[in-house]
């Protein structure tokens, strides 16, 4: 036997040291697992201030103990890296696994051991911990939110049928991939809106709007196909004027009848909610706020000075005030700026509020992107005789969006985050429905279940998102 | 200048486009505005607006002007603001720097803390903190104290007030105390070029930041006295703390969750900041005999801080924004003074929600200007 020194463990005495040291850790975490599962205090007999931080004591003279640099056993010097390689951070570790220890029973009886899911009703919550009969009672409220029940149907049929039509991506063949960007900008919204349009509302809902709008996206396809040469003119004329002469020589009656579905009852905008509505509204904002910014960002960038500064201000109003007032701006304010018969869903007003409220955002992210990409790009689709559109579709922005892909995830997922905040404006999604339920008179005070749950709600969704975005930014990571 | 109609076409389309729609818009809002016998203007501002807000940093009640209420308002914000952009600073300082600790557990802590509180919505952490956690708090007569003098209920945290006498005088001595730990550190830095020598200024202005007021205290006749908040019955079954300062449970609330949220982003923000620092630079550093505090101080930090003021910027701005969800929980902020009950009682919505766009829009590039001030300041400045 050497001598000791027990300031300075060193590897003479290794096992000595070992022994001590990992038996005073044990008793340190197992005093506080015996307080904290079994409500044992085994110092009970000491000070109270004493008591309370012997365990940690203990733990860091024993952490002091293992601590040997250079021990020769793997594991050891694993440990000591990672959790105990000064006195700072053996404390910390301590703490870190006390209040983990600490807080598993609590949590743990909250949510599964003093918990009740069956019954129907609140008397059959009878113990401490949450009450989710609460949940399952609601959940088709919070999904559905006010849509009638025997309708629901629709909308899951919508949604089953608009996720196998956004999957068509993945099953495509090489004959068909090149038409995938066309499907995905143009035709899948259209169809998505027509999905929401007949089959979710089944009704007017839209009416002032709709046609034109459908009539005039149409006319803006099929001048694709027009000859260069009249191109600008066909752009500048010809949907503006489909839009206008169907305005103005159908009546808003024919829309009307010409809106509804047969054998389908109209539910209003007012009814929808819950997570459904979660998913409409980001689902559009999402589709509308990306050309937008698109356009934006290039309008930014622009040579042309009226058109550059129009884009700037644009962008900076909309980033420098909250959406709480662009909500506000849409559902006060907006109403007056239209003709008095004009009539506009607020579902449609909030949409658009949100969606110019983003396009800023989604601008200011391509932008960036723009500006990463070196002048010899630019430089070399003008010398190949690439014209403006032709140099920004085929050269510059497939490599801008490339390189943004995290920041255009960032803005979704604040998008989607955002979409509770519509309850302002009283269209009553996920949180919304919340806040209704707290208040029934047969279910007070369960509010905790009730924002435990949409918490884990979004979180799967966010975390997903992010997760999946994280996989396209790997995938489209090319050298450069 | 040669005319051309490439470049001039596209500007004169957008030109009409935009005075079309602003053109239609006022056209209508005039009309409407006629139909429903409203008139434009903000002479609102200077009436009595007859509603009371129940948490003000001013005198204020329901016979002051409609103005004195967007007061009210805009200071509410600011003071959320203000407090939730140095928590949110403090919290997302630590936890990113514990992202990048050598420790496992606290690494994976900090990580977890920020992919937990980051994808939860801001609004349903705040009636999360409002609604369920603040709620759970005891009654007023059944709080115990915390240390004696700190009350934490149901209805908000009550705490001690300062009493201050000849508060002016202190104050003198706090400002003397700043100017002359600034000319210290002025004459420390030439000391330092010319001739080598360090001075311990960190020492010295700690001292001086105590010994000033201190002395303020012995020679200038100040005085400081708490008020201790006193629990009181005001019926048979409501009791209230009075006394000392009261911070309303929404304040509470909202203030956490904005700072625990937006810390989760400044925490990434100063993560990369200082992941984004060469590893040369910190194995120069070590090899010119600096200790590892000073690695972090002098060459570190000040490399990271241009890559993490940028993005913390707009965090801080977001934050601001974000402070509108106060009306959420009835907070008696900007938007829900003015933009909620004023526009209900004078149904002026155009002027109302303009002014208080104009306002937040005011607020957000002060910051930004404020922020791109410094930025420039610690900028490289390249000879």
């Amino acid at each position: 036997m050497n001598n000791i020194n027990f300031l300075k463990p060193d590897k003479s005495n290794l096992n000595l040291f070992l022994i001590l040291g990992l038996s005073l850790v044990f008793i340190s975490i197992f005093d506080v697992f015996l307080s904290s599962f079994f409500k044992i205090n085994a110092t009970g007999f000491l000070p109270t201030s004493i008591s309370f931080l012997l365990p940690l004591i203990i733990g860091f003279i024993g952490l002091h103990f293992i601590r040997i640099e250079y021990s020769g056993i793997r594991r050891l010097d694993e440990i000591n890296k990672n959790f105990n390689n000064n006195n700072f951070n053996a404390v910390l570790s301590l703490l870190i696994v006390f209040i983990i220890i600490k807080s598993i029973p609590p949590v743990l009886s909250w949510t599964v051991i003093d918990a009740n899911i069956s019954g129907n009703s609140k008397e059959a919550c009878t113990g401490d911990g949450a009450c989710w009969t609460y949940i399952k009672v609601w959940l088709r409220r919070f999904i559905y939110g006010l849509y009638p029940n025997e309708e629901q149907w629709r909308i899951n049929l919508s949604f089953i049928s608009l996720l196998a039509l956004g999957s068509v991506g993945y099953f495509a063949t090489e004959k068909f991939k090149k038409y995938l960007t066309l499907y995905y900008v143009v035709i899948y919204p259209i169809i998505a809106f027509l999905f929401i349009f007949f089959f979710i509302s089944g009704g007017p809902v839209f009416f002032d709007f709709s046609y034109g709008i459908i009539a005039s996206v149409a006319a803006i396809i099929i001048g694709f196909f027009v000859p260069n040469k009249f191109k600008l003119y066909y752009f500048c004329f010809v949907p503006l004027a489909v839009y206008l002469s169907l305005n103005l020589f159908i009546l808003p009656e024919e829309y009307v009848e010409l809106g509804k579905l047969e054998g389908l009852n109209w539910v209003e905008t007012g009814a929808w909610g819950g997570l459904a509505l979660t998913f409409i509204v980001s689902f559009f904002c999402l589709i509308f706020c990306f050309p937008v910014g698109m356009a934006l960002a290039l309008g930014r960038r622009s040579e042309l000075p009226f058109i550059k500064y129009i884009s700037v201000v644009f962008i900076e109003f909309w980033r420098g005030v909250p959406l709480i007032t662009v909500l506000f701006m849409s559902s006060v304010m907006f109403p007056m700026f239209l003709p008095e018969d004009f009539f506009l869903d607020k579902l449609v007003r909030v949409i658009i509020a949100i969606s110019l409220f983003e396009a800023a955002y989604v601008a200011e992210v391509i932008r960036g992107g723009l500006q990463a990409l070196p002048r010899g790009q630019y430089d070399a689709a003008k010398s190949l005789g690439m014209g403006y559109w032709k140099m920004h579709i085929f050269v510059i922005l497939p490599q801008a969006l490339k390189l943004v892909i995290p920041g255009i995830a960032n803005t979704f997922l604040a998008l989607v985050k955002d979409t509770p905040l519509i309850l302002v404006v009283g269209l009553l999604e996920i949180a919304g429905m919340l806040q209704m339920a707290k208040t029934n008179p047969k279910w007070l005070g369960y509010s905790m279940e009730g924002y435990v749950f949409a918490a884990v709600v979004f979180w799967i969704i966010c975390y997903a998102m992010s997760k999946y975005s994280y996989n396209l930014e790997e995938k489209y990571k090319t050298e450069r | 200048m040669k005319f051309n109609i490439k470049k001039i076409a596209p500007q004169l389309l957008t030109l009409l486009f935009v005075i079309l729609v602003f053109g239609f818009f006022s056209y209508n809002a005039q009309l409407n505005m006629e139909n429903r016998g409203i008139d434009f203007g903000y002479g609102f501002l200077s009436q009595e607006s007859s509603f009371d807000v129940q948490f003000s940093l001013i005198e204020y009640d329901g016979s002051h002007s409609y103005f004195r209420a967007y007061l009210v308002g805009l200071l509410n914000t600011i003071l959320v603001s203000v407090i939730g952009i140095i928590l949110a600073t403090i919290i997302g300082v630590i936890v990113g720097i514990a992202r990048l600790s050598s420790n496992y557990l606290i690494k994976n802590t900090a990580a977890f803390y920020v992919e937990f509180f980051r994808n939860i919505p801001l609004l349903l952490q705040i009636f999360f903190w409002y609604f369920a956690a603040l709620r759970a708090l005891p009654l007023p007569q059944d709080t115990e104290s915390i240390m004696g003098v700190f009350y934490l209920t149901i209805k908000g945290l009550f705490i001690p007030a300062f009493i201050w006498e000849n508060f002016n005088i202190f104050l003198y001595s706090i400002v003397a105390a700043v100017v002359s730990i600034v000319v210290i550190k002025n004459y420390a830095k030439r000391k330092r070029e010319n001739e080598g020598k360090q001075i311990p200024v960190f020492l010295i202005s700690i001292g001086l930041l105590f010994i000033l007021p201190f002395l303020s205290f012995l020679i200038g006749g100040v005085s400081l006295s708490f008020e201790i908040p006193v629990l009181k019955k005001l019926a048979k079954t409501s009791y209230i703390y009075e006394g000392g300062v009261g911070i309303p449970p929404e304040l509470i609330a909202l203030t956490l969750a904005l700072s625990l949220y937006t810390a989760t982003f400044i925490a990434e923000c100063v993560r990369a900041g200082i992941q984004g620092v060469g590893k040369g630079q910190k194995e120069a550093a070590a090899s010119i005999g600096l200790n590892p505090n000073q690695i972090l101080k002098l060459v570190v930090m000040p490399q990271a801080l241009r890559i993490i003021i940028p993005p913390t910027t707009n965090q801080y701005l977001n934050l601001t924004k974000n402070s509108s969800l106060a009306a959420a929980i009835a907070y008696p902020d900007l938007v829900l003074v003015f933009a909620g009950t004023a526009l209900m009682q004078t149904g002026k919505a155009i002027e109302i929600v303009s002014i208080t766009m104009l306002t937040y829009l005011s607020l957000s590039l002060s910051i930004s200007v404020l922020m791109n001030w410094y930025n420039k300041k610690i900028a490289i400045k390249e000879k």
